[in-house]
């Protein structure tokens, strides 16, 4: 089988040893039994996340995702470029856009991209994973793989903000997506009602306004459970660090006894393809997803 | 009174609205906005800000350029995104409030200490020194912005937190010493200043 190529970007939380690399390693059973070839972008830089305008303002945070488009373009031709994050995504599709509406600011980044020996021609469309996964795979092609349904495991299909605004996936409402519910159900779990679906963890400001973010996380952790969630589901790196990370800390001051695992879809589909718990990163859980993993030992 | 901001009043004089269009990022929507109030009741952050976007656009138009700047609303943004899909004239409301914040940071005119002003410092020039983001030093660096005793007491408060990450092997301990970085990390340091001479230029900062 011709595999499908794309640019990878991992971003600064899937590396070894970050927040996030549990998604990577989850990533891993996903792209190979669906015949994807992800090609890491050769020295990809930081994407400015949803902070850096503070310092960085407009153009250097252009510059700095223009850098990775570049060398997508020089390095990977042809292919898409591919991000598992929403942060880096939407950074990236952002600067792709505004580059290409605006002539001055494309020159402008092309001087400062000179510094770094680089040009930029503004060819290369940026996407997210689950976009990749929906629109060029398709939803019987997900189907295919799975050798273990999720029976039986109640999940709450978290989007969150940046996988779903303001780009989000292609013909889906901005207040009630409904492709993550669709995932969940395609590897044989039951989704959940979930009126928190949308919801800010608080971002960032997780960080530096931690009462005012913990108070969206407890909204979202609370109605999992009035849901009877036995976990959530996210495609969001911060959403599942915020919203897993925090439960002990809400714990600590409200006394509530929150204990609600917290795991990416590329988890979900990598033990309904046959991944066991480590190749689905099941071991990087902070709050143990039990019953998944009970299913990748089965 | 940094010489920016001298030189930002000496050429706008008291026209705000004209140094909000040519200096802030996507400033020049500011004067679409109808004052229908949807961003006000979009935002997670809603209660715990003085002016929302609606306001700030009304005050931007009203020539308050000292409320405007020294607000701690647009810090407020956890860039959600939810006022650009809602807002009927579909003025990219996020951008705004992150070029406000950033203008303001910029003249100095932002709340001093305000937290988010200072994070999103901290994690700018984390990742402008080797191209990437180092999680361990950020944490460390948010932990001890306001001294060392502050950061004691920050990080035993954390350290539950930071034991269940290190477990999960989701925190690395020798980050500290070197860590996750760019090849050329001389090519983006000089790209990244290149940058940020021309928009300063642009912008009247330099």
């Amino acid at each position: 089988m011709v595999k499908k190529q794309y640019a990878f970007y991992p971003g600064c939380s899937s590396q070894k040893g970050a927040t996030a690399s549990n998604f990577l390693t989850s990533l891993d059973v996903v792209v190979d039994k669906l015949g994807i070839q992800l090609n890491e972008i050769p020295d990809w830089n930081c994407c400015g996340a949803s902070i850096g305008y503070g310092e960085g303002g407009e153009l250097p945070r252009l510059v700095i995702n223009a850098r990775n488009l570049a060398l997508a373009e020089k390095e990977l031709p042809g292919q898409d470029m591919v991000s598992g994050c929403p942060a880096c995504w939407l950074a990236t599709r952002e600067t792709h856009e505004r580059l290409a509406e605006h002539a001055s600011l494309l020159a402008e980044t092309n001087e400062a991209l000179k510094e770094a020996g680089l040009k930029l021609n503004n060819t290369v469309k940026a996407r997210h994973m689950t976009e990749v996964l929906i629109e060029d795979l398709g939803w019987e092609a997900l189907k295919a793989p799975v050798v273990k349904p999720l029976e039986g495991l109640k999940i709450a299909g978290y989007v969150g903000c940046q996988t779903n605004r303001p780009f989000g996936i292609a013909g889906e409402s901005f207040e009630n997506p409904k492709y993550l519910d669709k995932m969940i159900e395609t590897v044989g779990a039951e989704a959940v009602r979930y009126e928190q679906k949308v919801a800010c963890c608080g971002g960032a400001l997780a960080f530096s306004e931690p009462d005012k973010s913990q108070k969206q996380i407890r909204d979202i952790v609370e109605s999992a459970y009035d849901n009877g969630a036995d976990m959530i589901v996210t495609p969001c790196q911060l959403c599942q660090a915020n919203v897993e990370i925090y439960q002990s800390e809400i714990n600590k001051k409200h006394g509530t006894k929150f204990s609600m695992p917290v795991v990416y879809y590329t988890q979900l589909m990598s033990v309904a393809y046959g991944g066991s718990a480590g190749q689905a990163g099941l071991d990087g859980q902070v709050i143990k997803a039990d019953k998944l993993e009970a299913v990748a030992k089965k | 009174m940094t010489t920016a901001n001298q030189n930002a009043l000496a050429k706008y004089k008291n026209n705000f609205l004209k140094e909000v269009e040519a200096n802030v990022e996507d400033g020049h929507w500011v004067k679409m906005c109808m004052q229908c109030g949807v961003c006000a009741g979009s935002c997670p952050l809603g209660p715990h800000w003085e002016h929302s976007p609606q306001k700030l656009f009304m005050m931007i138009r009203a020539g308050k350029r000292e409320e405007v700047l020294g607000s701690d609303s647009m810090w407020m943004c956890t860039s959600c995104y939810n006022c650009i899909v809602r807002c009927p004239r579909k003025l990219p409301i996020t951008h705004i409030m992150h070029g406000l914040a950033n203008y303001a940071h910029r003249l100095d005119l932002a709340p001093k200490g305000q937290p988010t002003r200072d994070i999103a410092k901290l994690f700018w020039d984390n990742l402008a020194k080797t191209g990437r983001v180092n999680e361990l030093k950020f944490s460390l660096a948010m932990y001890f912005k306001d001294g060392f005793g502050q950061g004691v007491k920050n990080a035993m408060a954390m350290q539950a937190t930071g034991l269940g990450l290190l477990k999960a092997k989701r925190l690395n301990p020798m980050e500290i010493i070197g860590g996750h970085k760019c090849k050329d990390i001389s090519g983006i340091k000089k790209m990244i200043a290149k940058a940020r001479e021309i928009e300063d230029r642009r912008r009247g900062l330099a």
